[in-house]
């Protein structure tokens, strides 16, 4: 097992160094100037080449790629051209949403998708088992951000609960939390949808397998067979595929928080590219990206704790 | 002391297009510690007969006829009646260790499953349980063996491995289904072995079910050979391989490889390919195969012809069937 | 039994909805009820009505005629982002299952990879470089789909190059791009037709995701994610409008989901199991 950590971990820094070079060239390389960008067409060779300057601009590109990794190992993660103040607190505040509101999501689509796929794998072929695909074809077609659109309309607009949208802030936890309930369910169920299909072909995979035939000739009941020997077999794939929709929820949180006038990770990157504020944008791709990478990581890590031969396969 | 009787013993499975019988009118019975051998091509009904008397058809099978077992009725008991008795009672082998065992459970944790449901155990001590059981059925390193999971065990270790599952509670009965087919032939022999000396030892009652007369021969007390979902012929393993009243079963034994033949000489074969169930209708299921055929085996059920001693054979021409070659 | 009468319902009603899309989209070209950017204020946020099906929105723009137009958009970037997947993503998979070792090794990492990016974050990537547009879009959610079906491809590719027939036309020293020709290709077809259904489903939902940010179809270029955008601005006076371009995109792209789990049971039983 240590072996298999050492393993991944080097596999999970290798892809980090990967990924932030490609963040790095296509945010800092392809553009041109940044501070022709910043200035506008109007400005003077000379009022670019001094921001130029100022903003590091002018140095090779090995030096600024090494001083944007080294500042972003620190925590520094530099000073937004538009707001002139650094970017750590902006992303800092903005992490505070989205990594709530993308946690709650997940934990909500886990919950529905095991719910759904268990019962659904269990009636496979019946009408119960129908009803769900059904359901999660639905679920499928849906946009995340037209889903939250329309609980804005019949929760603020139509029965008046909650208000549209906006950010109460953290000092209130209640109310924060409140906050974030609908976007967290307008990004869970299709999540979730996604999720219900995998557990249950997964499960049904698992529930066709001997060794449940044995734990039946051992007297272990229909009910305790499926829990304690087909789902832990089911739960690699569906980590898995977890894993992979986590980047695509990330996106999703970025569409839903503008429905909901959320100042979260999307806000910020939205705002920032209206601003033309390129390195506040570079930062945050790159923070999604060490999120995804460092969950596809844990799910790595996990399903290796669950399955002793993805253990075995690599020493 | 009769442990089991079976008597005509039917399995109806649900197909979309229609009710197929794959087991029809099986009758036999088994003598505590008496070892009895089900032989059949695939598609015979031998593996559907072993899932019956477990209460383990597929979902939807129609089960008829009577399975007592310990003097209780089995067709119509509960399933929890029936998962009482699984595992403790009555218990069962099957074919392919890898796929059999749980990839992602330890060996002796799985061992220990039946101690903890049947006989109350705490886990901790199941697995020491588990862990002289796996002695007893004479692995290697028995310790090691329990703390390892299925595939880093050779066919072998997990075959026993299995044994020592279906043994853990002192089962009366354990129905081995095709035992040794997955594993390699120097194991066979052995596995097969470990099995009858635990029944000996024990005084359980063994199902041995297999496409393999020699095997069946080597290792029971009476046999019972389908074909087609019917038992054709049943009787002492001595009487029905030497003096066969069956015509299938002497086409079997036809088919087998004589160890002082000569070199270069063909093995008989028998002409044809099992039916599909479908394709039986009313008569035998070996009509289309067989030697002996007349007009009555492809209209009317064989009827059951006894020759004494528990032998019986189900087929229209029963007496005219020739000695063994 | 019952699967596949669903499969065959599936095919039915999503080759329905999806020839219905195809067919709206074709009829923009030559008429609308009215130019789908025409902007009428006197007639404002009008109700549903014989003159407008779907009422006008908050600058009296016709909302039927700015559903019909907007099918353009999706089928457009659907089409090029799917064979932006299927160029690349064919290609990539067939040189990794006929090279094998590093080469194969390599672009499967790389694959894996782009996973980490999806389209909504390199269109956000790109938009921020280059500015907002449908061509970026293209571009990324092109991109994300490459990985998806070099993957599949590969995959059917070397189970079909393990088979004998292929063994033996490579022994029968053919090369590697007339095996691909006459043995894989039109083995892996119909799993590729099925996922790049499923592709187009997706590249709609992710162009109206990219739209309705303001990063994708651009005014006055009519597009339903746009539409969503602007109708959460009259909200509270009109949500109505925000329902007929969500339930436009919502029955596009289950139409085409169900045509291709249809398909997949239609052309290949076999693919039943994955998905």
């Amino acid at each position: 097992m240590a072996l298999y950590l050492l393993q991944r971990l080097a596999v999970f820094v290798a892809t980090l160094v990967i990924a932030s070079a490609i963040v790095f060239a296509v945010m800092e390389i392809l553009p041109g100037d940044a501070a022709e960008t910043l200035l506008g067409p109007t400005a003077t060779p000379e009022a670019v080449a001094a921001l130029g300057h100022k903003l590091g601009l002018d140095l090779p590109l090995y030096v600024r790629y090494g001083r944007w990794i080294a500042g972003l190992a620190r925590g520094d993660f530099g000073v937004s051209y538009a707001y002139g103040s650094p970017i750590a607190p902006l992303i800092g505040a903005s992490l505070a949403i989205s990594l709530p509101l993308a946690a709650m999501a997940m934990a909500l689509s886990a919950a529905m998708a095991l719910a759904a796929g268990v019962y659904a794998a269990g009636r496979r072929g019946r009408a119960g088992d129908a009803v769900v695909i059904g359901l999660t074809q639905v679920g499928l077609a849906v946009p995340n951000f037209w889903l939250a659109i329309l609980m804005v309309i019949v929760f603020a607009v139509w029965l008046r609960l909650v208000p549209a949208g906006g950010f109460p802030g953290w000092a209130d936890p209640a109310r924060a939390f409140g906050a974030l309930i609908l976007p967290a369910v307008a990004l869970g169920v299709v999540q979730a949808a996604i999720l219900t299909r995998v557990t249950r072909s997964a499960l049904i995979e698992a529930l066709d397998e001997d060794y449940m035939r044995t734990a039946r000739a051992k007297g272990v009941s229909r009910r305790a067979a499926l829990w304690r020997h087909a789902l832990p077999n089911a739960l690699a794939p569906v980590l898995t595929i977890m894993g992979l929709q986590f980047a695509n929820l990330i996106a999703g949180a970025i569409v839903v928080e503008n429905v909901f006038v959320l100042p979260g990770l999307g806000r910020l990157m939205l705002q920032s590219i209206s601003n033309r504020d390129t390195l506040v944008v570079e930062d945050c791709v790159m923070l999604i990206a060490i999120l995804v990478i460092g969950l596809n990581f844990v799910v790595d890590v996990a399903c290796a704790a669950i399955d002793p031969r993805l253990r075995s396969r690599s020493a | 002391m009769t442990l089991l009787e079976v008597t005509d013993l039917s399995v109806d499975l649900p197909l979309p297009r229609g009710a197929v019988r794959v087991v029809d009118g099986a009758t036999f019975r088994l003598d505590a510690g008496e070892s009895l051998g089900v032989v059949g091509e695939s598609g015979s009904g031998k593996t559907m007969t072993a899932l019956a008397l477990m209460g383990l058809a597929p979902e939807g099978a129609r089960i008829g006829g009577s399975i007592r077992f310990e003097g209780r009725e089995l067709v119509s008991s509960s399933e929890e009646a029936m998962r009482a008795l699984r595992g403790d009672r009555m218990a069962m082998i099957f074919q392919e260790p890898m796929t059999a065992l749980n990839p992602l459970h330890r060996v002796g944790v799985q061992v220990a499953e039946p101690l903890v449901l049947h006989r109350g155990l705490s886990r901790s001590a199941a697995f020491g349980e588990a862990v002289r059981l796996l002695e007893r059925v004479r692995l290697a390193d028995p310790e090691r063996a329990a703390h390892a999971y299925p595939f880093a065990l050779s066919g072998g270790e997990r075959q026993r491995a299995m044994i020592a599952m279906a043994i853990g509670c002192g089962p009366r009965l354990v129905i081995a289904d095709e035992p040794t087919t997955a594993l390699d032939v120097t194991v066979q022999a052995r596995i097969l072995a470990l099995i009858d000396g635990l029944r000996v030892e024990t005084g359980m009652a063994v199902i041995l079910v297999s496409h393999d007369l020699a095997v069946v021969a080597g290792n029971c007390d009476r046999v019972l050979v389908l074909y087609g979902g019917l038992v054709m012929e049943s009787g002492p393993v001595e009487v029905v391989l030497r003096a066969p009243k069956n015509p299938y079963t002497r086409a079997l034994l036809e088919a087998r490889p004589e160890p002082g033949a000569p070199r270069g000489a063909r093995l008989k074969t028998i002409p044809g390919a099992p039916p599909r169930h479908r394709d039986v209708g009313a008569g035998c299921p070996f009509a289309a195969r067989c030697e002996l055929t007349v007009d009555v085996c492809r209209t009317a059920r064989p009827p059951s012809v006894a020759f004494g001693a528990g032998h019986v054979s189900r087929c229209w021409r029963a007496a005219e069937v020739g000695e063994a070659p | 039994m019952s699967g596949f009468a669903r499969g065959g319902f599936s095919l039915w009603l999503g080759a329905t909805l999806a020839a219905a899309l195809l067919m709206i989209a074709a009829l923009s070209f030559v008429w609308t009820p009215y130019p789908p950017a025409a902007i009428d204020i006197p007639h404002k946020l009008a109700q549903p009505s014989l003159a407008h099906w779907f009422g006008t929105d908050s600058l009296g723009r016709d909302v039927a005629s700015q559903l019909i137009a907007g099918a353009r958009v999706s089928i457009l970037v659907g089409v090029v982002a799917v064979g932006i997947g299927l160029v690349f993503g064919v290609a990539l998979g067939l040189v990794a299952a006929f090279r094998k070792g590093v080469v194969e090794d390599s672009i499967m990492k790389a694959c894996d990879f782009v996973f980490a990016f999806p389209a909504l974050l390199s269109a956000i990537m790109l938009t921020s470089t280059f500015g907002p547009g449908v061509v970026n879009a293209i571009v990324a959610i092109g991109a994300a789909n490459v990985p998806i079906i070099a993957k599949l491809t590969r995959a059917t590719a070397n189970s079909v190059l393990a088979r004998e027939y292929a063994l033996a036309a490579r022994a029968a020293g053919r090369g590697p791009l007339a095996i691909a020709a006459d043995h894989v290709l039109p083995n892996i077809l119909p799993a590729l037709i099925v996922q790049a259904t499923i592709q187009f489903a997706i590249a709609i939902l992710a162009e109206a995701a990219l739209s309705y940010l303001g990063l994708g179809a651009q005014p006055p270029q009519p597009s339903w994610g746009r539409m969503l955008s602007d109708a959460q601005n009259v909200l509270y006076n009109a949500p109505r409008l925000a329902i007929y371009p969500g339930a436009a995109i919502a029955l596009s792209v289950l139409g085409l989901n169900l045509l291709g789990d249809g398909l997949r049971d239609a052309l290949d039983p076999r693919l039943r199991a994955r998905s």
